[in-house]
């Protein structure tokens, strides 16, 4: 997991770097938490760049730190979200809540 | 002994979380012999994470236990059999259900039967309390369009 805070927008960038399964996501949410209670961010950015493989862990960690930002009066969006990525997003519906954005619109 | 498929495998290891993806890597290994493509390789891989958290989480309820994968191919078609010697589910109808779970408290996303359905051509599940859990996947991997000509090429080249 990186992590990028810019400050000028308050936006902080979770790039998550590796493969989001049952076993991974308890750390990958436990460094979420850590960065997003730090900087508290007016959104946070999923960046799934180098995410090669994710199941429905992966769903639980994205609603669970959707909560957490939505306390904060925050939003969250995801960027760079491979084929095989997409397939899990779109069929689990967080897209509601989450939606993917291209990555030239995003602040 | 005549095996009545073109190839099966048997794998059986412990219910420890790092072992997800050890399972889903071994199966997509078995299952590259069909030639899938890089999407159905993915759904295979999804839905043994799904059934193998499963089986730690709510089969074993994070305690020590045996899971079991039996994997067979027949013609073109991958039959996945994952099971555990756990708790068993007490409403399998309800256990189906998107956005049911048990585990809430885990962040859990109650959709890990829901993506097997979806990723999977035919999912199974037997289930006796205090017994344990099988869950059956069948998947049929399409033939390819240049899947002959990769043939005729081994040929030459073998």
């Amino acid at each position: 997991m990186n992590s990028r805070f810019n400050k000028k927008d308050n936006v902080l960038y979770l790039e998550i770097t590796e493969e989001i399964d049952h076993h991974k996501a308890e750390k990958i949410r436990r460094v979420m938490d850590n960065e997003i209670t730090r900087f508290m961010p007016r959104k946070i950015v999923f960046d799934f760049s180098n995410v090669s493989f994710m199941d429905s862990a992966g769903i639980g960690l994205l609603i669970g730190r959707y909560k957490l930002i939505k306390l904060l009066g925050g939003t969250a969006e995801i960027i760079n979200a491979n084929k095989i990525i997409s397939k899990v997003l779109e069929m689990s519906g967080i897209l509601k809540i989450i939606p993917i954005q291209n990555e030239e619109n995003v602040s | 002994m005549k095996s009545r498929y073109d190839n099966e495998m048997e794998l059986e290891f412990l219910s420890k979380s790092n072992n997800e993806a050890f399972a889903r890597i071994t199966v997509a290994a078995f299952a590259a012999q069909l030639d899938p493509t890089i999407e159905e390789l993915a759904d295979i891989k999804t839905a043994v994470s799904e059934a193998v958290t499963n089986c730690i989480i709510h089969g074993y309820e994070n305690t020590e236990g045996l899971i079991k994968i039996k994997a067979t191919l027949l013609k073109n078609e991958i039959e996945i059999e994952i099971s555990d010697n756990g708790k068993g589910i007490e409403n399998i109808e309800l256990a189906r259900k998107p956005l049911y779970t048990t585990k809430g408290n885990l962040e859990r996303s109650g959709m890990g039967f829901t993506i097997m359905e979806s990723f999977m051509d035919e999912v199974e599940i037997h289930s006796v309390v205090d017994i344990g859990t099988k869950v059956i996947m069948k998947k049929k991997i399409k033939k390819q369009e240049n899947a002959e000509e990769n043939e005729e090429e081994n040929a030459l080249i073998n």
